[in-house]
């Protein structure tokens, strides 16, 4: 750190407490910004997320809705036509595939299909979750179709840094931004500045250096990847993490010059495996880089099945810390390490010790 | 017994109809040269709706509409050359030559856009009215659809938070019997009328005769009133009647799909006849009044059609532009 730098940050956050920061400040600065959702204002909180913001805002700004995700995403996108700024929040990313419409259809298209005369600022927050039991309807990680669909922002934050910093400039954004949040992520804490400070949307940070195998991370995935990377130090393995932070636009440029530099590419996303956004990475990095590769890349994904509910079998569906490692070592021609045992009624159903259902 | 529209906005609400009835049958018209190549959905027999809701309405209170929306968009005040280059794919379109027919967009006459998903803008203009509460402004919101869009989950969805939040806004349905070519009795139950759904949201909620201008403008009038002065929303079901194919502009008589005599009874009730013929009556407009506003109006179209055939087409460097907002 010289002194011409910026200060080393030493407050530490949850990454919950960040996306809470992030939107207490930006409805502080801006009064066009508020926040709308099933139980947004309630005592729960959206996990925390919007917790206090009812007493400092009041309720017209932190708007309860009814259980009617297609009309208000609409009503959103209505009220972001008068200037309004909405952030609107999915306890569960499932219940925005039933406002679907609204998001493809309209959000989506609205500024291109008008020729550019109107704007859509809208941010639709939607939270991944997992274990607990979370099964096949509430810890679906559909990124890959939002990010699929031209004039959709796709924002996926790993750190509270980035929580915040990607908060805010969704917010700021004159798009439509779907913010999609990993529950295992939540109780994360890590270094957040005050203040209001931005991390740009459309770029990819590398969150590791590294010589042997680049990584290429999505979300929780990359707090499993920078594990992984943390594993293999020990046995001389050095992993670049690349944390991809925004899906659309996607620039690919990081993964590329970090590619040309390891040879080996390891995709890992916390969603499905085929048509999916690991796809894409490896496409684009197959389509302009290709002859940086030593051996074919790989994509550590879900498997192309729901998920389970009981953890006897959620247990053996996620990708796990040890997959990356084991992956990194086979690519670059170590001896595998016997692969540690699972049993059906481990706790992996979990990402702490302090984690509890329901959710 | 209605009351009839104060003189001025009577003979407004006959060049207003009348207006958009000369638009549409030249589109029909243009429409077999095959240089409007969007799908494109004809409001002709159902002009008074459009017509007696706007009489009502300030230039900056907004509506938005569905698939079959000229007559809303020109009876707001939308710009006709804008429309007509729209629907020729040209630059100078309303949407820049990205929506075509069933994408109508004017800002600056309320018209906050068109599309034909059924039943989606419902929510969209309702969240306009909710702008309105969070602004403190309290702009009222005109919401068109037709007899289709109640049968969408997102209308009861809309309506209901409407509801809760008495928000500024007014739900027309334009009920014209079908939906595509599929009859309402196979829709939705027969001992039940539409506008009965709106009032088991508890809104204000009326039915009355579409093809009637008075009607509608004295129904829309207490409406409009009720919205605007905080009653919370309103809910106008308008029976109309749809002369040509769903979309497209033929007659489909021949596909046998609407009962004997039906046509012809709605025809024999043509809105801008009754209302011609009314306003004769009542010695509002004299014959040559009608002829001359036939012919300003023709002129202007001629105007707005030659416009939007002598504008360019969008250049090749549009396709990207527009897919972000700066």
């Amino acid at each position: 750190m010289t002194a011409e730098g910026p200060p080393t940050v030493t407050r530490q956050l949850k990454f919950v407490q960040a996306l809470n920061e992030a939107l207490d400040l930006c409805m502080a600065k801006d009064p066009r910004v508020f926040v709308m959702g099933l139980g947004a204002p309630d005592a729960a909180a959206i996990f925390g997320s919007t917790r206090g913001l009812v007493e400092k805002y009041g309720r017209k700004r932190v708007l309860d809705t009814p259980v009617a995700e297609n009309a208000m995403t609409g009503v959103a996108l209505g009220a972001a036509l008068r200037g309004m700024r909405p952030v609107m929040t999915h306890i569960r990313l499932e219940f925005a595939m039933l406002a679907i419409d609204q998001i493809v259809n309209q959000a989506a298209k609205w500024h291109y299909m008008f020729g550019g005369r109107a704007a859509v600022p809208l941010v639709i927050r939607m939270v991944v979750g997992r274990g607990w039991g979370q099964g096949p309807q509430h810890s679906q990680s559909l990124q890959s179709w939002f990010a699929h669909v031209p004039g959709l922002k796709v924002v996926m934050p790993a750190t509270p840094h980035d929580a915040k910093g990607l908060l805010i400039s969704a917010i700021e954004d004159n798009n439509p931004v779907v913010f999609i949040e990993h529950r295992w992520l939540y109780n994360i804490h890590g270094p957040v500045p005050e203040g209001v400070y931005r991390v740009p949307l459309g770029r990819p940070n590398v969150l590791r250096r590294g010589r042997h195998v680049t990584v290429a991370a999505i979300s929780y995935m990359t707090l499993e990847a920078t594990r992984a990377a943390d594993e293999l130090a020990k046995e001389g393995i050095e992993l670049e993490v690349v944390d991809i932070r925004t899906l659309n636009p996607f620039d690919e440029t990081l993964v590329l010059e970090s590619v040309r530099k390891t040879g080996h590419l390891i995709v890992a996303d916390t969603g499905w495996r085929s048509v999916g956004f690991a796809a894409e990475v490896v496409s684009r990095i197959v389509e302009q880089g290709l002859a940086d590769l030593k051996q074919p890349p790989v994509r550590l994904t879900s498997p192309d099945i729901p998920t389970p509910t009981t953890r006897a079998l959620s247990n053996y569906y996620y990708p796990l810390v040890s997959d990356i490692s084991a992956t990194a070592r086979r690519l670059l021609g170590r001896p595998a390490k016997p692969e540690p045992e699972i049993k059906p009624d481990a706790l992996l159903d979990a990402p702490d010790s302090t984690f509890s259902g329901p959710f | 017994m209605t009351r009839h529209a104060p003189a001025d906005v009577a003979r407004r609400m006959l060049h207003g109809m009348m207006r958009i009835r000369f638009v549409e049958e030249r589109i029909k018209t243009l429409y077999a040269e095959q240089e409007m190549r969007c799908p494109t959905h004809f409001s002709i027999g159902q002009e008074a709706v459009a017509v007696g809701v706007c009489a009502h309405l300030t230039r900056e209170e907004m509506i938005t509409s569905a698939h079959r929306s000229h007559a809303h968009y020109l009876a707001k005040g939308g710009d006709l050359r804008a429309m007509l280059a729209e629907l020729y794919g040209k630059a100078s379109g309303c949407a820049a030559g990205k929506g075509g027919s069933m994408h109508l967009v004017d800002l600056a006459a309320g018209f906050l856009g068109a599309v034909p998903i059924v039943g989606s803008t419902i929510p969209i203009g309702v969240g306009a009215a909710l702008g309105s509460l969070l602004l403190d402004d309290p702009k009222l919101t005109v919401v068109f659809f037709g007899d289709g869009a109640t049968e969408a989950g997102v209308f009861h969805e809309s309506l209901n938070f409407a509801a809760v939040h008495k928000l500024p806004v007014v739900m027309v349905c334009e009920n014209n019997l079908y939906s595509v070519l599929t009859p309402l009795e196979w829709r939705q139950p027969r001992e039940r009328e539409i506008y009965q759904l709106a009032q088991g949201h508890g809104v204000l909620a009326r039915q009355a005769d579409g093809n009637d201008a008075d009607v509608v403008y004295e129904v829309a009038g207490e409406a409009i009133e009720h919205a605007r002065g905080g009653g919370g929303p309103a809910f106008l079901e308008f029976k109309t009647y749809r002369w040509l194919e769903h979309c497209g502009p033929n007659d489909d008589q021949h596909l046998g799909y609407r009962p004997p005599g039906e046509f012809e009874t709605w025809l024999a009730r043509d809105p801008i006849q009754l209302y011609t013929t009314r306003l004769r009556e009542q010695a509002i407009v004299a014959d040559a009044e009608v002829a001359a506003m036939a012919e300003r109006i023709a002129d202007e179209i001629d105007d707005a059609v030659a416009f939007a055939k002598a504008s360019p087409f969008p250049s090749r460097d549009q396709l990207t532009a527009h897919l972000y907002a700066p």
